[in-house]
């Protein structure tokens, strides 16, 4: 399932954009290959996050994935329900299960990513 | 062994509460026969072999000089002078070359005997109605840690009512000829009780949850019996075996180090290899030996070795998950323990 209106990236993180602000969490691709997923750490609000960096992890019972922040910003809400329902990472992972929202500071950065065409394609040869 | 067949949160759950299929064939089997056998099990394991009745099991260790570990394992005493012994696949080699290099002077006939059986882990509060079926009344009437004989379609099987999962249970060992067949009769017979196939990742919650040592994680051949709490199976007075000197001689000064269980207070969870502090920002005592988030209790759990003096319930340590240092409490173990 790959949904339209989102930017991906080649590490299975997603962006989609209201205005200036960018909503970003893994893909459903991301969280089969990690299965049940029982913790998920979000970064603070406030923190200033370049493209590229560390920003949240998600652990499964069984591997650790840390999620990389697809584009730069300021990081302006976070969800808190994954504390106690990191399963919704699994349930609804590009819906209900987002990690976190930034105020993006460099727009042009959605360019250098997938759209939902290509993100489908790229899992396709991955896995072909 | 798959990791994980429908997910490890559902499997682990499937053995507490139902029942669980697991396929462990790659353990690994040695038989020991002969007039020395009994003297010579005695000689390469800690517990106390003459205590064990016909039929009847126990969990040990094959111990160093050093009282160190080549390997946990579980002896089965098949007869006076026969014992067939079950240990972990990984060590299969090793063991086989340890044991063999300690047999001069003892009159007796090792095998390793892996190749010829697979094994089948039926765990669970439900697991005996499906091995009733399986093979008849010999399962209802066996006790745990002990074993029996049966066949399935005209072959051979050894039933053990045992298990790596701190539920009731039993393992199958089988010729692989007909491994197949009984496991997909299994989970046939077992739909009706909710049984689920069963993966590597449950294996590991599931025996942590019940702190059971995993050879290579918690103990290994640089830690004593003793240190990895398993002195409930190293019977000093037994006589000699090898490293019985050593162990006595820490039994007697007492232990520097033991392996414990703690629970994580802060979130986060521990995992083997990550940094085991007794302040934040002090230095590492140690690493976290295994850790995981345990399905059934729905905590972040771990065991590391703590110097004896901060062993005690309720000592508050320190883990360091990545860049972070998150609290930890010591608590009493095993961390789930089944009603029985």
């Amino acid at each position: 399932m790959v949904l339209e209106d989102f930017y991906y990236t080649k590490e299975h993180e997603w962006v989609q954009v209201d205005g200036e602000t960018g909503t970003i969490g893994i893909t459903d691709h991301a969280q089969k290959q990690l299965g049940d997923i029982v913790f998920v750490e979000v970064p603070e609000v406030d923190t200033e996050l370049e493209k590229g960096d560390e920003a949240a992890s998600i652990e499964s019972v069984k591997a650790v994935a840390d999620v990389f922040s697809p584009v730069s910003g300021t990081v302006t809400a976070v969800n808190e329900a994954l504390e106690d329902e990191p399963e919704m990472v699994n349930k609804e992972a590009q819906g209900a299960g987002w990690l976190f929202r930034l105020r993006l500071s460099n727009k042009s950065e959605l360019n250098d990513l997938m759209n939902a065409a290509a993100y489908a394609k790229y899992l396709e040869e991955e896995e072909g | 062994m798959p990791v994980q067949y429908s997910g490890v949160l559902e499997e682990h759950i499937a053995v507490r509460k139902k029942v669980g299929l697991f396929d462990v064939s790659h353990m690994g089997e040695f038989t020991v026969k002969g007039p020395d056998a009994l003297a010579f099990v005695q000689h390469v394991t800690c517990n106390d072999v003459s205590k064990l009745a016909y039929k009847q099991i126990h969990y040990s260790a094959f111990t160093y000089p050093e009282g160190t570990i080549v390997d946990d394992l579980l002896v089965y005493r098949q007869d006076e002078n026969e014992f067939f012994l079950v240990v972990n696949a990984a060590n299969i080699d090793k063991d086989f070359d340890w044991i063999t290099s300690q047999s001069s002077g003892f009159d007796v006939e090792l095998k390793n005997v892996s190749d010829s059986y697979a094994q089948l882990a039926i765990q669970g509060p439900e697991a005996v109605k499906i091995v009733e079926t399986l093979f008849g009344k010999v399962a209802v009437e066996m006790h745990y840690y002990w074993f029996d004989y049966g066949t399935y379609e005209g072959s051979p099987c050894i039933l053990s009512r045992t298990g790596y999962t701190g539920e009731d249970g039993f393992e199958v060992y089988c010729p692989p000829s007909i491994a197949v067949a009984l496991w997909r009769r299994s989970l046939e017979l077992g739909r009706p009780y909710g049984i689920l196939p069963c993966g590597l990742a449950a294996r590991d919650t599931l025996r942590l949850e019940s702190k059971m040592c995993l050879y290579g994680n918690d103990i290994d051949q640089t830690t004593t019996v003793l240190e990895g709490g398993l002195g409930w199976v190293c019977k000093l007075d037994k006589g000699d075996f090898i490293g019985a000197d050593i162990l006595r001689q820490q039994k007697e000064e007492g232990l520097e180090r033991k392996l414990i269980g703690f629970e994580m207070a802060d979130r986060g969870i521990a995992r083997h290899g990550y940094p085991v502090y007794l302040e934040p920002g002090g230095e590492a005592v140690g690493t976290v030996t295994s850790g995981s988030f345990a399905p059934f209790l729905e905590k972040n759990i771990g065991l590391t070795y703590l110097p004896i003096e901060k062993a005690k319930i309720g000592t508050e340590i320190y883990i360091g998950i990545r860049k972070k240092t998150a609290k930890a409490v010591v608590v009493k173990t095993p961390f789930y323990k089944r009603q029985k």
